[in-house]
């Protein structure tokens, strides 16, 4: 089975987000990482190519610091790599993520293209599915399960109140949620194994496309941070009284009850 | 000189300390209150490659470099320095002179097993009269046909009663000194071998610390290690590799205990600011991170000079030296800056402090390590 | 020719989710500002009764698409059917709640259409040359971006509570306009084999006004009966911290945070939650916020109104039996 995963190189949910003099986010000493939703798109491949065979292909579409995400994916256990790293593109929305990533995706076999259902930069959950609809495949996204008979897939799918089944024919587009499966560790062997395998790094002419073709239709005109939350008062005394202080306070005060 | 890791070691890094964190830092109080080994833990690092970074494929190790295997002891200790000695003892002090000086059939039998995590390794050299001067070794090994009788005992085993294989030392000829010990691999259940009593410590509480004895035991001649004779020879040169991995082991602890020293003092304020603030604290959290960024580099170091099959007996001697006494002195700040907490179990600090003490005793106490770099430098 | 603010009228076992309330509420703000007309869209079967609803709440003109193949949701239905009724119709905006549906429907939809979408939005704003400007959560709510679309119409999805529904006017009527669901059988390449919905008499987590989340403080699942206990005194939802979760103290559907749910009620109280960054990502933007936790430094004390730093244990039945006085009051 040719299993393909879509993956991006986020920052930390844990880094201390701040602008830089242009208004844009920092990313000045930050920690990278593979965005976790995306983790468990990778190890769901892992899981899939140890049951029926085949091959992982990882897919991203980032700069050279991204290069180390993909190979730590490698390290997991994915065969090969793609990375499309084009200085030429600057500001991408989702649209052109997904304009570039089906190019890429449509050299590979792809029986199967796997993807974290929302990075937690951006968290839009847009570019999987709109590179299935750009690929004509059909798509299940959100899914916390997943079993593939032949070219048979049926996944459930977190829906408001509960879960449905579907079922879908492959070649399909599948988007996953933390709890699918439980991610794996890199191996020490993996780890050494990474830097042999095969990375091939892609510029926006060798899929045909030209970053001057390329679009923004979602603009970001600026960023903002928050006024952050402030802490209120602890309330003190023995349980009993504290309870009894906090009931008459939400209805007195903060008039909630 | 390399001053910065290549992609490898960090993406190893990255995985012990997400393993460690994930899997050792929440059970690490416990275990150390109730002196529970980390059987699972062992279980999970193992599937990892974790137990035998150092050797070849073809024994089923991992072929990785000296520093990985420093980098992983060095995470694991971070967070639980009970789970850093296991996996040291295990590799430097029961493997490695298994794969330095085994025949290849004891490597099949034996290194094998330990490189896959399948079976855990201990090292019995140390005895009641028999600490800082090995030579003092009362534990014999007589021959008896093609095999040899051993009766004596071993104190302070590390990885003992968990351990399936134990490579022991015993006294074969006392008229020859250091020259009269002989290495021996034994195996937990050999009839005559049993274990003493649990060793109640001060720190690495969980690691299992227990006494070897042997009475009459019958090791087949194909388990001598080596040559007869050549016993103290493997037992110090599987301490230089070992200084490597307690060298780590100290950073590892340092480098935990001054995390959690500057986290503190960051949030918690008295007169009016948070105490990080404060300059005395300010140039202890400086002293401690450059303390601990130099034993770094001597840890770094040595493992270098390990991988270049280069000689390593000073390098390690420094770097266990400088690591021990500096997670000692680190630790002991990272109590005294949480004040009262500090002194309490609600904090990891207490503990780290407690496990710090013991690198700068065992595997060559400072003053041996001392007597070790004194010997090489006097030759220079 | 003011093509109109559309709202996507989402109902579930027909009836409609307070989250569209919500958009058409202020979809009418908008539509008086910009002086548009506000068209609401339903699409199910047998909905035709939900007309007269959100004409209540503001809607001028309402579509409905009503089929038995589009009793339930499914992406290339939904799909292949708005495609259809929006390329006719050219409406300036078109807006969803950001729900589970949403989140699979409006990437779809935005691709089909050739146009951009702007994802889990907590403000609209009406500008005088750029129309409406958005404005969404980035890296784990520690940032604000704004955004323009610049394509038409203006796709976007909204956060639950990110604006109020106001009263409805039963007076208000509105034009209804049957449309015939024509769906590619193309886009019917995925089955909907089973929908298993969970029984509960809890209002759901993005729509409830109040709600009792616990943590690793939690430590069983038998436990959570203390928090159910609270929460049905005063008709809350119950949610949890990803830790309860892997835990396997409670399910999935339950967690609350960057990767789960993310609400913003009238009053949230974490029980034996620490605070993580991706926890409060989720319910950070909750007006008032309880905290009870055992661990005075915990991170959650930073963003509570108020917190009682003790045994949870002790504290949540005391609580329940104070909210149960406040009930009789």
């Amino acid at each position: 089975m040719n299993i393909v995963v879509l993956m991006k190189q986020t920052v930390d949910t844990e880094a201390k987000i701040v602008l830089n003099s242009d208004g844009k986010i920092d990313t000045n000493g930050v920690t990278l990482v593979i965005n976790p939703l995306d983790e468990y798109a990778i190890e769901e491949a892992l899981r899939i190519k140890e049951r029926l065979g085949g091959e992982v292909t990882i897919v991203t579409l980032g700069g050279d610091q991204a290069t180390a995400a993909v190979r730590s994916a490698l390290a997991m256990g994915a065969d090969k790599a793609v990375q499309i790293n084009d200085p030429a593109l600057g500001e991408v929305d989702e649209g052109m993520a997904a304009t570039i990533l089906a190019k890429a995706v449509q050299t590979l076999p792809h029986d199967i293209v796997l993807a974290g259902v929302m990075d937690t930069d951006n968290g839009s959950a847009q570019v999987a599915v709109r590179m299935a609809e750009k690929m004509e495949l059909p798509s299940i996204s959100s899914v916390t399960k997943l079993d593939i008979d032949e070219s048979l897939a049926t996944a459930k799918r977190v829906i408001d109140g509960g879960l449905a089944t579907l079922e879908v024919t492959l070649p399909a587009v599948i988007t996953v949620v933390q709890g699918i499966n439980e991610v794996r560790y890199p191996s020490v062997a993996g780890i050494m194994k990474a830097k042999k395998k095969p990375l091939t790094v892609l510029k926006l002419s060798d899929l045909g496309l030209d970053a001057s073709n390329l679009a923004v239709q979602a603009k970001v005109l600026k960023f903002t941070l928050p006024i952050p939350r402030q802490g209120g008062k602890k309330l003190p005394g023995e349980p009993a009284e504290a309870a009894s202080l906090l009931a008459r306070l939400l209805r007195e005060e903060a008039k909630v009850l | 000189m390399m001053f910065e890791l290549s992609e490898d070691h960090v993406m190893m890094r990255k995985m012990v300390r997400d393993f460690a964190e994930n899997e050792c830092a929440a059970g690490a109080e416990e275990r150390d209150e109730k002196e529970e080994f980390p059987s699972e833990i062992w279980h999970k690092l193992a599937e990892l490659g974790l137990a035998g970074i150092t050797f070849p494929e073809k024994y089923g190790g991992v072929e990785a470099d000296y520093l990985s295997y420093a980098i992983a002891v060095e995470e694991l200790s971070r967070v639980d320095a009970s789970v850093g000695v296991t996996v040291s003892a295990h590799s430097s002090l029961c493997a490695n002179p298994i794969y330095l000086f085994g025949t290849e059939e004891q490597k099949q039998k034996y290194l094998v097993p330990l490189a896959s995590g399948e079976k855990i390794g201990a090292f019995g050299l140390t005895e009641p009269m028999a600490g800082s001067d090995a030579s003092g070794t009362r534990t014999t090994a007589v021959k008896d046909g093609n095999d040899y009788i051993i009766n004596g005992s071993k104190i302070f085993i590390t990885n003992a009663y968990e351990a399936d294989t134990y490579v022991v030392t015993a006294q074969m000829d006392k008229s020859k000194g250091n020259k009269g010990i002989a290495a021996f691999i034994l195996e937990k259940g050999m009839p005559g071998f049993t274990f003493g009593k649990k060793e109640k410590k001060m720190g690495i509480r969980s690691s299992a610390t227990y006494e070897l004895v042997f009475d009459n035991v019958r090791v087949p001649g194909e388990n001598l290690l080596g040559e007869e004779g050549q016993g103290f020879k493997i037992a110090m040169i599987t301490l230089d590799f070992g200084r490597i991995g307690i060298a780590s082991q100290a950073l590892g602890i340092a480098q935990g205990a001054y995390e959690q020293a500057k986290n503190y003092a960051k949030e918690r304020v008295q007169f009016g600011q948070p105490i990080a603030q404060f300059q005395a604290n300010q140039f202890k959290l400086a002293d401690m991170a450059t303390q601990i960024e130099a034993a770094r580099l001597l840890v770094y170091q040595s493992a270098y000079l390990a991988t270049q099959h280069k000689p390593v007996s000073k390098a390690s001697a420094m770097a266990k030296l400088h690591a021990s006494e500096t997670a000692m002195w680190v630790t002991t700040q990272a109590v005294q800056m949480h004040g009262g907490y500090g002194y309490t179990r609600e904090y990891p600090v207490e503990r780290m402090m407690r496990d710090a003490k013991i690198t700068e005793i065992y595997e060559g106490t400072s003053e041996v390590q001392r007597i070790v770099i004194a010997s090489h430098i006097l030759k220079e | 020719m003011p093509k109109g603010i559309w709202i996507f009228v989402e109902q579930a076992a027909g009836k409609i989710r307070k989250i569209s309330f919500e958009l058409l509420s202020q979809g009418r703000k908008i539509a008086d500002q910009t002086g548009e007309p506000l068209v609401a869209v339903i699409i199910g079967e047998k909905v035709a009764n939900l007309a007269k609803e959100a004409a209540e709440y503001g809607a001028d003109k309402v579509y409905l698409l009503d089929s038995p193949q589009l009793a339930q949701y499914t992406t290339g239905a939904y799909t292949s059917v708005l495609t259809k009724l929006l390329r006719n119709e050219e409406p300036q905006a078109f807006l969803m709640g950001h729900t589970a549906l949403a989140k699979d429907l409006a990437p779809r939809l935005a691709q089909r259409l050739g146009v951009g979408l702007a994802s889990d939005i907590i403000d609209i704003e009406v500008n005088q040359e750029k129309f409406l400007l958005f404005k969404r959560p980035v890296f784990t709510g520690s940032a604000f971006s704004f955004v323009e679309i610049l394509t038409k119409p203006l796709l976007a999805t909204v956060r639950a509570k990110s604006f109020v529904a106001s009263e409805p006017d039963p007076t208000r009527q509105a034009e209804v306009i049957e449309v015939a669901a024509e769906i590619d059988p193309g886009d019917l390449k995925v089955i909907l084999k089973d929908v298993a919905l969970i029984v509960t008499s809890r209002p759901a987590l993005t729509e409830a006004d109040i709600v009792i989340s616990g943590g690793r403080g939690m430590k069983a699942k038998e436990n959570f009966t203390i928090l159910e206990d609270l929460a049905d005194v005063v008709g809350a939802a119950v949610g949890a911290s990803r830790a309860a979760v892997d835990s396997g103290w409670i399910d999935n559907q339950f967690q609350v945070g960057q990767t789960g749910s993310i609400v913003a009620p009238t009053l949230y109280i974490a029980c034996g939650i620490s605070g993580a960054i991706q926890h409060i990502a989720g319910m950070g933007a909750s007006k008032v916020i309880i905290a009870i936790n055992k661990d005075p430094d915990a991170p959650i004390f930073n963003v509570a109104d108020y917190g009682i730093v003790g045994d949870l244990f002790e504290v949540v039945p005391l609580l329940t039996e104070e909210f149960k006085k406040l009930v009789n009051e």
